[in-house]
């Protein structure tokens, strides 16, 4: 399970990182989203993979073992704080290709 | 209940401030009242807090901040706190009251008074702060209401530089006296102002202490507009009169001496303190002196004149004998007293005749009388003329230089100096009573002059009957205040004075005879050659201080900046993140090179899990190549790998996580599927016949950072994944979650209990970005080619018009009616789901963020079924006061704990009876996330609306203009704008 997933955020990020650097603003935005999912994933990990072991406490099940919640209180506030930025960053997107005439990251061609 | 007083004097002209927020704009008279309200309070608590300080007491209050840390909010009041908080409350009365006739009915009087009362808290905050951190902070706080307060007609270019200027002058003196202040509390070992006053000994023997008083001299003296920083407070003078007359004569520019004076038991008796005071003193005091007298500007004279009797005051307390301490402390009093009313003069001349050049008044007197009698006696007072209060503070000065000093130059430098400055003062005090008064009538002036409403003036009246009421009976007027304030100084050191105006004819006598013959002798003589006509002092009228100001700051800050980014800077992005991104996997690579400790051996896996992450693989690395001519493809394999990680998060125990995933993934989609429209057409065949090799060059480049980047973050998760995980704090968590956060959704109780400042600190950047993106669109202009119909309608419309029996925009009416239906049945079906997911999110799976997310796709597919005008003829859909009403909630259930005497947010929890349903928990958490709901809510559907919005827009201005040509769209007009027109 954890090769699985480690080739996942691999590819992930290397996907994200070769969009980034692309010249086009829209290929850009579909990097960051992959970046962002791969960071996301990675945070998460840190806690260890669990199955079925969900930190919702159980009255009924004594001593139950749970995962790990703090990277998941971290990776649900990254989660909406990188859905802001993928939002503020289509709308710069947007007024910098109206404002620019081009859809060219330096707001210029070449 | 002195105590109470001292934290309400504090709390009042800033709850004064915030006040004036609400009051009805352009209500001149409820926002002077307001403010004359305000000051009067404050005036009559340090009435009040007389008696507890008048023998020698303090008054001190310590409300814990950082206790750790030595930090504490501090206040403190002992005589000479009080008489600066005269100083402030008072004048600051009587500049309101003046305000109110001086400001034009027309200008923004909110915001000014706005600015007045915040600026009299946080100079009450500088005198009453026991704390010596807790001074730099009001210290900086009043360099910022002065900035503000200069550039308060901000249309004005002089206004502006002015400010700028005073800011970065006292800006960053305040930052070396904060500096300073910490290596003072680094050699005394606490930053407690009482504790510091009473360490003098250590400070001096200390090895620091050249440094210490170097940059704390550098905070007093850029503020008081010492030599050679004086250059700020003329530019200053672009702000409005009452300002002037309050922050730039009465009381802002004084904290400079204030704090000299306040640490003079810590800082002072040194030969360096003699030196460098002194010396900065006299100068100013001269050369202010000398400029003064050739200035065109009355406000212009008034700044030299005041940077010159600043620097008197700096004189007196450079030279370090007690007497002089007290002559400072005076003097001090003094000078606020008539130069605040030169000023409303000053201003109420320029009311009544539209100039301040004093080239162009004359003969005054006949068409104002009073104003100019009042005017002549605090020009009086500031020459120095016996019975006046300025003549008794000069003499004390004056016989100060006239002690015998150990040093020979000293000696006689500093009598002649004094005189010599004393001669300018006179001559420059006679030329505003001479210029602006006698003489024939003025002609061509753009109004007949009179006198003022007589309110305007009362607040002059009243100052200089101060003045005149020291000037002869000083020990019963002023005796008492001035003793406790110097008492409060100087302690047991305090010298025996005189307040008395005859001490026989002595030497300071000779010295003010001197300087007022030959002051008089001077301005008859200027006049008859006509040195008045110079605009600026001769010989170093090329000289000016703001003027090198500016080009030092030019080099620095152009020029320099320019060079170095020229040198080590690209304007380009794309080298920009690369250069990140290698320095990013260099950083993480380096401190594995000596070993890795080996990875684990894989486990057994899940089949479908494989096929899951096969899925998601394909999908990310498919999204990455087509990205460039698909668009839409791209962002359906960016929602395929989005699902895999989705997944992931079921699958390992994350339920929270993967609702929230799921449901920003589809807002997210929709986002960028409406941002599509606007991009250019970018198809494959539009490539150039040819790459050239440095294009080709760069794509391997990138690709191999990529795999390098890739195959390094696989690495390093794989070998973290197989390792035991440490004991972290997650235990704490899952073992307090339900006794103390009172939910068994251990992630919920985080977000919105134990790490709710977090969660408080995340909302509020979603409001901020959502009110950044709503201003961004407000004056979106799309590309000429994105300006018209889609394809897709235009080929309905096209089908329209051939058919018979079909108008056009049938189509589009008609387009995805029976889905239209659905959704628009859906929305009270998923608002209700919304609510579930929202209510169950403490204990179970849900919360906040996930029932906010949900209800915004509600309103989302309202609009994708309805169109824009439907959805906001039958909805009130308001994201910015949803937006602000969440985080209001958010803080208020937040503050709420302070009811209780908890830290805030501390969250509170029980079960309530509820009738029907039982037992239910309840925690105002719950109160909070309701918080974190609405805003989730708001800055959602403010986003989407906002882009929504420019397909409406863009129709209208197609309608405007025929022309697909618009350069320019309606200012102030458009995005989400309409939907707030609308409801």
């Amino acid at each position: 399970m954890e090769l699985i997933l480690a080739i996942g955020i691999g590819v992930l990020t290397a996907s994200g990182v070769w969009l980034i650097l692309r010249p086009r603003t829209f290929q850009v935005i579909i990097g960051l989203s992959l970046l962002s999912y791969a960071v996301n994933l990675f945070i998460f990990a840190m806690g260890r993979l669990r199955s079925n072991a969900a930190p919702i406490l159980d009255s009924a099940v004594e001593g139950a073992d749970y995962a790990d919640p703090v990277p998941q209180a971290l990776v649900l506030t990254a989660i909406v704080i990188s859905f802001a930025m993928t939002a503020l960053f289509l709308v710069v997107l947007l007024a910098a290709r109206g404002a620019t005439g081009t859809d060219h990251v330096d707001g210029r061609e070449g | 209940m002195p105590e109470t007083y001292l934290i309400l004097l504090l709390a009042v002209p800033f709850a004064g401030s915030l006040l004036t927020l609400v009051v009805p704009r352009n209500t001149r008279n409820a926002e002077a009242l307001l403010s004359g309200g305000v000051a009067t309070a404050a005036l009559v608590l340090t009435i009040l807090l007389y008696p507890a300080v008048a023998d020698g007491g303090v008054v001190r209050v310590d409300i814990p901040w950082m206790p750790s840390l030595g930090l504490e909010i501090a206040l403190r009041i002992d005589g000479f706190a009080w008489l600066f908080a005269v100083l402030i409350t008072g004048v600051g009365l009587l500049v309101v009251i003046y305000a109110r006739y001086y400001m034009s009915p027309k200008d923004p009087l909110a915001r000014f008074f706005g600015f007045m009362l915040s600026f009299m808290g946080a100079m009450l905050g500088l005198v009453l702060s026991g704390n010596i951190i807790q001074l730099a902070i009001f210290w900086e706080l009043t360099s910022i209401s002065s900035f503000l307060l200069i550039s308060y007609w901000y249309h004005r270019q002089q206004a502006r530089d002015g400010a700028r200027i005073a800011l970065i002058v006292t800006g960053l003196g305040g930052f070396a006296l904060l500096v300073g202040m910490l290596i003072i509390g680094h050699i005394v070992g606490s930053y407690d102002l009482d504790e510091v006053l009473a360490s003098g000994d250590v400070i001096r023997e200390h090895p620091l202490y050249v440094t210490a008083l170097l940059l704390f001299l550098l905070g007093a003296l850029t503020k008081s507009a010492q030599f050679p920083f004086h250059f700020w407070l003329p530019q200053a003078m672009a702000a409005p009169t009452p300002v002037s007359a309050y922050l730039h004569s009465a009381t802002m520019v004084k904290a400079g001496v204030f704090l000299l004076v306040r640490f003079w038991p810590a800082m002072a008796g040194t030969p360096e303190w003699f030196w460098i005071v002194t010396t900065c003193g006299m100068t100013t005091l001269v050369l202010g002196a000398y400029a003064a007298i050739f200035q065109r500007d009355l406000k212009g004279l008034l700044a030299y004149s005041t940077i010159s009797h600043l620097g008197l005051i700096t004189a007196l307390l450079g030279m370090g004998s007690p007497l002089a301490a007290v002559a400072a402390i005076f003097h001090i009093v003094n000078h606020a007293t008539f130069k605040a009313s030169l000023f409303m003069a000053a201003g109420i001349i320029d009311h009544e005749t539209g100039t301040r050049d004093i080239t162009r008044l004359s003969g005054l007197i006949r068409f104002m009388p009073v104003t100019a009698t009042l005017a002549i006696v605090a020009s009086a007072a500031m020459a120095g003329v016996p019975l006046l209060n300025g003549f008794i503070s000069k003499e004390m000065f004056f016989a100060e230089t006239a002690v015998t000093n150990a040093n020979g130059f000293a000696n006689w430098a500093l009598p002649v100096f004094a005189t010599l400055a004393g001669a300018f003062a006179v001559a420059y005090s006679i030329r505003v009573v001479h210029g602006v008064f006698f003489g024939p009538p003025p002609v061509d002036l753009d109004r007949v002059p009179h006198e003022p409403p007589a309110l305007m003036r009362r607040p002059i009246e009243l100052l200089v009957l101060a003045c005149l009421v020291v000037g002869i009976v000083p020990a019963i007027t002023i005796g008492p205040f001035l003793a406790s304030a110097v008492h409060a100084v100087l302690g047991s050191e305090t010298p025996y004075y005189s307040l008395s105006i005859w001490h026989g004819f002595n030497l300071p006598l000779l010295m003010s005879a001197i300087a007022l013959g030959a002051g008089t002798l001077l301005y008859v003589v200027l006049y008859r050659i006509g040195g008045f006509r110079l605009d600026g002092p001769p010989l170093t009228r090329h000289i000016r201080g703001a003027r090198i100001f500016e080009r030092i700051l030019t080099t620095v800050t152009v020029r320099w900046a320019q060079a170095l980014s020229v040198f080590a800077a690209s304007r380009r992005l794309q080298p920009q993140l690369f250069l990140l991104l290698v320095i990013a996997v260099g950083v993480t690579a380096s401190p594995l090179v000596g070993g890795f400790g080996g990875l684990g051996e894989p486990q057994a896996a899940d089949v479908a899990f494989g096929l899951v992450w096969t899925a998601g693989v394909i999908c990310a690395a498919a999204a990455a190549y087509f990205a460039k001519y698909h668009r839409l493809v791209a962002l359906v394999l960016l929602g395929g790998a989005g699902l895999a990680t989705s997944i992931t998060f079921v699958w390992f125990s994350a339920p929270d996580l993967a609702i929230t995933q799921l449901l920003v993934e589809i807002v997210t989609t929709v986002l960028i599927l409406l941002g599509l429209r606007w991009l250019p057409e970018r198809l494959e065949n539009m490539l150039p016949a040819r790459e050239g090799t440095r294009v080709r060059t760069r794509r391997y480049r990138d690709f191999a950072l990529a795999v390098v980047s890739g195959l390094g973050v696989a690495l390093l998760v794989y070998a973290v994944m197989t390792r035991q995980p440490p004991d972290g704090i997650g235990r704490f968590f899952i073992e307090n979650a339900y006794t103390q956060g009172g939910g068994t959704n251990v992630v919920n109780v985080m977000l919105v209990d134990f790490r709710g400042f977090d969660t408080l600190g995340e909302i509020t950047v979603l409001g901020v970005v959502a009110v950044t993106i709503f201003a961004l669109l407000r004056r979106f202009r799309p590309a000429r080619e994105s300006i018209g119909k889609p394809e897709q309608q235009r080929i309905q419309t096209a089908f329209d018009d051939r058919v018979a029996g079909r108008r056009a925009g049938d189509s589009i009416t008609e387009y995805l009616l029976v889905p239209s239906a659905i959704m628009q049945w859906l929305f009270p079906v998923i608002a209700v789901f919304a609510a579930y997911l929202f209510i169950r999110g403490h204990d179970l799976p849900g919360g906040g963020f996930a029932a906010g997310i949900t209800m915004s796709i509600a309103f989302l597919l309202q609009y994708m079924a309805g169109g824009v005008r439907w959805v906001e003829d039958r909805l009130r859909i308001l994201p910015m006061i949803w937006i602000g009403m969440g985080i209001m909630i958010a803080v208020l259930t937040g503050l709420g704990a302070w009811l209780f005497d908890y830290p805030f947010l501390t969250s509170f929890h029980q079960y309530v009876e509820v009738p029907v349903i039982g037992r239910v928990p309840l925690a105002t958490a719950l109160f909070f996330d309701l918080g974190v709901f609405l805003v989730v809510v708001g800055a959602t559907v403010l986003t989407l609306i906002a882009i929504a919005h420019q397909s409406v827009r863009a129709h209208r201005v197609r309608q405007a203009e025929p022309e697909p040509a618009p350069t320019t769209a309606p200012a102030g007009d458009g995005g989400g704008g309409e939907g707030q027109e609308a409801t």
